[in-house]
């Protein structure tokens, strides 16, 4: 497609095929990600009071000079990125802020609009530091176990300050609350992407054999084994089953891809099966979730009212096929956690399955630019990185998505995005800018011969 | 690696598609079962959004709508609501519906799909249409006269215009206050509970919903079976009538409360009602014959709807002659709502043609324009014109000469059938008093209204002048408040037209009507 220009390129030192920059496509893009979030910000006034909310103009133009900003750090640091990545995020961001800000307006008591939007801005900035400062992603690799202390470390904290609704993840300081268990999530797939890119070799071809299984050295294994143990112990410990699920997916994945070993897979499974099962009838905080998700209408048989999962589903079902409109639906009647967990149900009532699938599609959108950055870089750890980084956001959004649609137990997690959640948020915006280093890696890179 | 990075894109891209399908499954194919869910509030939050659309009784709300601020937005209101209680029924946000609240809830509550500007339309845009209005053929003064002659007895009233089946009056006592169940509030439990627990039964319609013995009124019908069977010749040739009279097949005696009823004529009977000539006359009659006529007249009938459901009227179709006889007199297992005694006067007086009753005029969208309008429908021919006629003279004798003189208007044509029943186990209950009857103002072309009036009377002695002494009187009232006399009776014939009521019209009514 790049024949002609090619041909007629002067003699320069320039590769013999230089793929398209897509700045522009990204710009006309992050215009419609910047005026679809406050389309719906009018309309929710529209719907509410019959008015165009006041800050319609300055909530346009926050979210528009925050999304110029990464635009300009992507174009003159990263000019081959991805063009999708950055207004996909944009969008996401957007809608998450315009759902959060419809669900304030029920709750006049608890505004949680403007703590997102300062989080938002913070991630962007974050995103902006991590593009501008980074260079190129490989200088990670020499971090993995820095990377892995920290997880670690992070992990650890919550467990030193009080519960939060059941779960230790937080750390309250000050009117803060943050949740370390989100940073230590990117530090890991550092760390799994750098330790397997190193040791894959070694991973798949010495060790025993035992039956069809091909079982690495414990040298070898140890390590990571150890690691992921302990990190999913710490996370059964703090009752948050939702990140060990996200990490042992992470880690299966990244193992399967690093290894081609189909056996880890079902190792991973199987271990999977045996871990759920043991915590499904022993932990009664997860049994609860399980019974939740078997019989959700079971409190109201008892008399006592729908419960969440109920809650949750009956605005699903309300929104059917077009959706009430924005702030026309009463999905504020899940009450606690409406805009965090459940935030995705406020998007199904009031969006509709059309909205919805959309939002997933954009899910999909992100997660399938990610994997295709891997597959076009040709050394490893940039390989593992993007597709364990994919993989976390994709994992995230069926681990939510499904728990509050009812498909698989409820567990508590933030949607990549939407929910409100300041640390949830500047992660997904530093895995944003990750894809974007590596995808500009990959693209400019590009030698012509592996798919782009 | 590269196929395990696609491999592992498929694992991802499969997740989603899981999550799809399922987002597919609820709000699609189970979006039904739960948006009807009872514990989802959405609907109620949703019905109660908006103002609720009025019941109307000439042409003026009976009924309104107070915006609370709550969840559940709206609640009703009512002006006169123990008057208009067994009209409009409640509506209540924990108790549902009764009556035309429940009858007429998708035209009050802006449902109904022709509310919309296009039908279908709502459904679409997720809308619902401003709550319509339900525009009744009560005449507010004929209410207010049977509802103030009842005043603490308990009873029914039932009137009927008999041209048209138009209900002018439908009272019950005692009554309630149908906004003591409009809300959702413990007061409201309370209120419920209380009206439930009530032995005086105060959520009964007893004009629709109650049967009772119909007793010597039941003799209308009677004389219009032997009238229209050819069983009586001339209505003042004497009779063969032994006083008192035993009941074919059986030792039993019938007797009478009134003198000289023995060999009395028909019309002396009817007057001063003889048990003792009608028993036997409903025996001569025959079965069948009695209850063809009964049932052309309504009774029998479960599926009468105005557009309340109306309770069945019972006149045994299988029974021996001492039966026969006992119910030809009203008692036995014949049992009739005060509406379809209210029929019965009114296929008299309208030359034996049946109307169907009907309470709803006509329901229109909030602005006025026509939803729906009820037609006059003839249910059937009860009886010839000139058995009609000849009932209607005996009628007339009975307020003019016998038992109903309470009754009489000046300045209009009255006639009238007293009766009293007695029921419970050996005749202990409290007595019913009854009065039936139609007016027709002078120089009226035809009669205005046909009312039936039933009184629980603990002074109604065994005498049938009791009908005529409790029961008279409030059906007098009643028909003077819808004929509508001047208070100087004047032989104009213009006063036809000011003695029906007027159908109500509210403000602003200027649409034609656009649909059938």
């Amino acid at each position: 497609m790049t024949g002609p220009t090619a041909d007629t390129a002067a003699p320069t030192a320039v590769p013999a095929v230089r793929l398209p920059r897509r700045r522009g496509t990204e710009l006309a893009l992050l215009g419609l990600a910047v005026l679809l979030p406050v389309y719906g910000y009018c309309a929710v006034g529209l719907a509410k009071s019959g008015s165009v909310p006041p800050g319609a103009v300055g909530y346009g133009a926050g979210l528009g000079a925050l999304a110029l900003l990464a635009h300009l750090a992507v174009r003159f640091r990263a000019p081959y990125a991805d063009p999708l990545l950055l207004p996909i995020a944009v969008l996401l961001n957007g809608i998450g802020l315009v759902l959060i800000y419809r669900l304030d307006l029920e709750t006049p008591a608890d505004r949680a609009a403007p703590t997102q939007l300062v989080w938002s801005t913070l991630g962007v900035g974050l995103f902006i530091g991590v593009v501008v400062v980074l260079r190129d992603h490989r200088v990670l690799q020499r971090y993995a176990y820095l990377s892995v202390a920290g997880a670690l470390v992070l992990l650890m904290a919550p467990i030193f300050f009080p519960a939060v609704n059941g779960a230790k993840i937080w750390i309250r300081l000050g009117g803060f609350s943050i949740q370390p268990g989100e940073f230590a999530k990117v530090l890991l797939a550092v760390f799994f992407a750098s330790y397997l890119a190193a040791n894959r070799n070694a991973l798949a071809y010495t060790g025993r054999r035992i039956w069809k299984l091909q079982l690495p050295t414990g040298r070898v294994l140890g390590p990571i084994v150890a690691i992921w143990l302990f990190s999913v112990g710490v996370l059964v410990l703090e009752r948050d089953l939702g990140t060990s699920l996200l990490f042992f997916g992470l880690f299966v994945i990244l193992l399967y891809v690093a290894t081609g070993r189909t056996g880890w897979v079902a190792v991973g499974l199987l271990l999977a099966a045996l871990g759920a099962f043991a915590v499904g009838s022993l932990e009664p905080h997860v049994h609860s979730r399980i019974e939740d998700w078997l019989h959700p209408f079971a409190s109201i048989d008892a008399g006592q009212g729908p419960g969440q999962l109920a809650q949750s589903l009956f605005a699903f079902s309300a929104g059917g096929m077009l959706g009430t409109g924005l702030g026309l639906g009463h999905s504020i009647l899940i009450g606690f956690a409406a805009k965090s967990d459940f935030i995705l149900a406020t998007a199904g009532e009031e969006l509709g399955l059309t909205g919805l699938s959309a939002i997933i599609l954009l899910y999909g959108l992100l997660v399938e630019r990610g994997f295709r950055a891997g597959l076009a870089l040709r050394e490893p750890f940039g390989r593992l990185l993007s597709m364990g980084l994919a993989s976390i956001v994709a994992l995230q959004v069926f681990v939510i998505a499904g728990g509050v649609t009812g498909l698989i137990p409820l567990t508590g997690m933030a949607m990549p995005f939407l929910a409100q959640g300041g640390s949830s948020l500047v992660t997904n915006w530093i895995i944003v800018a990750l894809l974007i280093r590596i995808s500009d890696s990959a693209r400019s890179q590009y030698d012509g011969t592996a798919p782009p | 690696m590269t196929s395990c990075i696609r491999r592992a894109a498929i694992v991802c891209a499969l997740l989603l598609v899981a999550l799809l399908v399922n987002a597919t499954r609820i709000q699609v194919f189970q979006a039904g079962s739960y948006d009807d869910n009872p514990a989802n509030r959405r609907q109620a939050i949703a019905r109660y959004s908006q103002a609720r659309g009025d019941i109307l009784v000439g042409g003026a709300p009976v009924t309104s709508s107070e915006d609370t601020g709550e969840q559940l937005r709206f609640e009703r209101r009512y002006r006169d609501g123990p008057l208009y209680a067994p009209v409009t029924g409640f509506a209540s946000q924990a108790y549902g519906t009764s009556l035309l609240e429940n009858t007429e809830d998708e035209i009050l509550a802006g449902t109904d799909p022709l509310l919309g500007p296009v039908p279908g339309w709502n459904d679409l845009t997720r809308d619902r249409s401003p709550g319509g209005r339900v525009v009744t053929t009560i005449n507010a003064a004929a209410q207010q006269a049977a509802f103030q002659g009842l005043g603490t007895r308990k009873g029914a009233v039932a009137a009927i215009e008999p041209a048209t089946g138009r209900i002018l009056a439908l009272v019950s006592t005692p009554s309630y206050d149908p906004g003591r169940l409009s809300g959702n509030d413990a007061s409201v439990k309370e209120a419920w509970t209380q009206l439930n627990a009530d032995p005086e039964k105060p959520l009964l319609n007893r004009a629709i919903h109650q049967t009772y013995p119909p007793g010597s009124t039941f003799k209308v019908v009677t004389a219009a079976a032997a009238l229209e069977e050819g069983a009586v010749g001339d209505v003042d040739r004497p009779t063969d009538s032994p006083d008192p009279y035993r009941l074919p097949g059986s030792e039993a005696q019938l007797s009478n409360e009134v003198n000289g009823c023995e060999d009395a004529s028909v019309r002396y009977a009817f007057e001063w009602s003889c048990n003792t000539v009608f028993a036997k006359l409903g025996v001569e009659t025959g079965l069948d014959a009695m209850a063809g006529m009964a049932q052309r007249l309504g009774f029998n009938e479960g599926r009468l709807t105005i557009p309340l459901p109306v309770s069945a009227s019972n006149f045994d179709t299988r029974m021996d002659d001492a039966q026969l006889a006992l119910s030809s007199v009203g008692q036995f297992d014949t049992r009739a709502t005060p509406l379809q005694m209210a029929m019965v006067a009114a296929a008299v007086a309208n030359g034996g043609s049946v109307k169907s009753p009907r309470l709803v005029d006509r329901t229109t969208t909030d602005g006025g324009a026509t939803v729906r309008t009820a037609g006059v429908r003839t249910l059937r021919q009860a009886m010839s014109q000139s058995t009609a006629m000849r009932l209607r003279e005996l009628m007339t004798g009975a307020v003019e000469e016998g038992t109903g003189k309470n009754a009489a208007i000046p300045g209009a044509t009255v006639g009238g059938k007293t009766g009293t029943a007695q029921h419970g186990v050996g005749n202990t209950g409290t007595p019913y008093a009854w009065f039936i009857s139609w007016a027709q103002a002078d120089g009226a072309l035809e009669p205005a209204v046909a009312v039936a009036v039933v009184v629980e009377d603990a002074a109604a002695d065994r005498a049938d002048i009791s009908g005529g002494g409790s029961a008279a009187p409030i059906a007098k009232a009643v028909m003077k408040a819808a004929l509508n006399l001047p208070a100087a009776p004047r032989s104009d014939p213009r006063r036809d037209a000011s003695a029906k009521p007027s159908p109500a019209s509210p403000p602003g009514n200027r649409w034609p009507a656009r649909r059938q």
